[in-house]
């Protein structure tokens, strides 16, 4: 098997077997979705009847961050800490199919978790609207500015900060970003700031993309792919591999 | 595979007036020696010594401050993609994902070289074999070590770098490694090996290079290393702090304490001096240590180097008390 595809399996293989990241990319998104639409407690945005049309596309960008900032940012961390990175330094695999490597086990990712919650979503009674088309335009821009904040915090801290800072971030930026809680139901400023959030561009353009009546997002395409450039930048500026 | 030994070729490693500094400090400071295909050679040295950052230069890993190194004729930095499928590398810890399996890991670097070594085979050559549903977290710290080694041979290198292969490894463990890396010297394999485990040099290197603060001390087989020191002396030990002056009269050669409790004659090792020298004990019935006439251990002859190194260099040295503790 060439070096690429093995490293793009064992990568997921790992991430897969690996409990805590599962719970934090698969259960956690699911059971968010799963409780909320069925138990009415959230607000929603005005004009929106049943939670699973607002909380679908909110959890898909939820699943975003969490492989693409969690999952990738603590398993590259501990690998960084533990030599991993250093030791593949010796090996012919290169940086390249290294990089590469990540990247598809984030999309398989991406993938799995897609389906497992458009599948609860449709069981949930969700149908899509809008234009779901970009919806994977979106989830990739999102994906790649939140590997760029894994991958930054993985490059420059302890492996045990990374886990910390990445967990914390993950509930910052779920609440601030719109995802389960609309910006129209937030304080206006914190609404305002949490647009300009990775989390907050990503969910609105999510729900453009997949809710009918749903605001339109032509400001937040460019905060997220301002995001999309920015964050995988200072990753490559600031990674320290040993 | 073989490979032909020694003459007219060039060395697989050549270090030449090799320096390097971070900031002020000098970590190694113009090391030379060469080690070749088929041979085990041991770096040698004291914490400090500048053993790894030998190494990790020779992995590519730094550049020089000033010198030159070679691999198989490539410099490791600038060359690192042609040479690096040829060089097999085991850290002195970690470097695998704590929550892989050993089969797992060796068929993933398998996977990184065009004519991989078995890795069935070669689990089964490390006493891994029954270890298939075992994470590297879970593994004891000589399994890892022995896997670490498995990684190091998966790409069947000709230049072989081990950074304290057996360090921390139960007995059994340490057998084991040091048959295999013994092996590697048969299939022609050039073994650059850190250790500061002088036993381990004696018995497995075929040229050992003791180094300190840097510099080169001394650069030889080990029995060259050992005959080549002074045999004229007898080593003893006894309670610390005798009368060294009135053994010496009595035996008419100097006497000095090398270490607490450790002593030196300036004598040749006769049956006349040893037996003068247990009348002299049993008459202030003192009790007899260790007594060594002649050739010295690999020990003796790294200890005088880096302490005569140390007293002309800077005096704070860090392992001394390390060193004592191995007695």
């Amino acid at each position: 098997m060439s070096a690429f595809l093995a490293q793009t399996r064992t990568e997921l293989r790992l991430s897969l077997r690996n409990g805590e990241q599962l719970l934090v990319s698969i259960a956690i998104p699911l059971l968010l979705l799963v409780f909320f639409s069925l138990v009415d407690v959230l607000p929603l945005p005005d004009g929106v009847d049943r939670g699973v049309q607002f909380l679908t596309p909110g959890v898909l960008a939820l699943a975003v961050m969490s492989s693409a900032m969690v999952a990738l940012g603590i398993g590259t961390g501990f690998e960084r800490q533990y030599k991993v990175l250093k030791r593949l330094g010796a090996t012919p695999l290169g940086r390249p199919r290294w990089v590469a490597a990540k990247i598809t086990m984030v999309l398989g990712l991406l993938l799995i978790q897609s389906i497992v919650i458009i599948a609860a979503a449709c069981l949930l009674g969700w149908s899509p609207g809008g234009s779901p088309v970009l919806a994977p335009l979106a989830m990739l821009l999102g994906a790649a500015a939140f590997a760029g904040l894994g991958l930054l915090m993985a490059g420059t801290l302890r492996g045990t900060l990374t886990l910390a800072l990445a967990n914390g971030l993950y509930l910052v930026l779920l609440l601030a970003g719109g995802m389960i809680i609309p910006f129209d139901q937030m304080p206006g400023p914190i609404g305002a700031l949490g647009r300009l959030l990775p989390s907050g561009a990503l969910s609105q353009v999510l729900q453009a993309s997949l809710r009918d009546g749903a605001p339109a997002a032509g400001s937040s395409w460019i905060v997220l792919a301002v995001w999309a450039v920015l964050a995988p930048a200072a990753a490559i500026r600031f990674f320290r591999w040993e | 595979m073989s490979f032909p030994s020694g003459t007219g070729e060039a060395p697989a490693i050549e270090v030449d007036d090799l320096t390097i500094r971070y900031g002020d400090h000098v970590a190694v400071d113009g090391l030379s020696f060469s080690a070749e295909r088929g041979r085990i050679t041991a770096l040698l040295g004291p914490n400090g010594a500048g053993k790894t950052s030998t190494v990790e230069t020779l992995e590519g890993y730094r550049t020089p401050s000033s010198g030159r190194v070679r691999v198989l004729g490539l410099d490791p930095h600038r060359d690192h993609r042609a040479l690096v499928p040829r060089l097999g590398v085991m850290l002195q810890s970690g470097g695998v994902a704590t929550g892989i399996r050993p089969l797992e890991v060796l068929q993933l670097f398998a996977s990184y070289y065009d004519d991989p070594a078995d890795p069935v085979e070669l689990l089964e050559l490390v006493g891994l074999a029954d270890h298939r549903r075992s994470t590297w977290r879970s593994l004891s710290g000589g399994e890892q070590q022995r896997l670490s080694l498995a990684l190091a041979l998966i790409g069947r290198p000709e230049v072989a770098f081990l950074d304290e292969p057996t360090a921390g490894i139960d007995p059994a463990g340490r057998l084991l490694i040091r048959r295999i890396i013994a092996e590697l010297r048969t299939e022609g394999v050039a073994v650059l090996l850190t250790t500061h485990d002088l036993d381990e040099a004696e018995r497995l290197a075929d040229q050992v290079v003791i180094i300190d603060h840097g510099r080169l001390l001394a650069d030889a087989t080990p029995a060259d290393l050992m005959r080549s020191s002074d045999a004229r002396e007898v080593r003893f030990a006894a309670p610390a702090g005798l009368d060294t002056a009135g053994l010496a009269e009595r035996l008419g050669a100097a006497v000095s304490e090398v270490t607490s409790g450790e002593y030196l004659v300036a004598a040749e090792g006769s049956p006349k001096v040893v037996a003068a020298l247990t009348a002299w004990l049993a008459e202030h019935d003192l009790p007899l240590g260790d007594l060594r006439v002649g050739r010295q251990s690999l020990e003796d002859v790294f200890l005088r180097l880096t302490e005569s190194a140390a007293s002309s260099a800077t005096p704070a040295m860090s392992s001394r008390g390390s060193r004592r503790g191995r007695r």
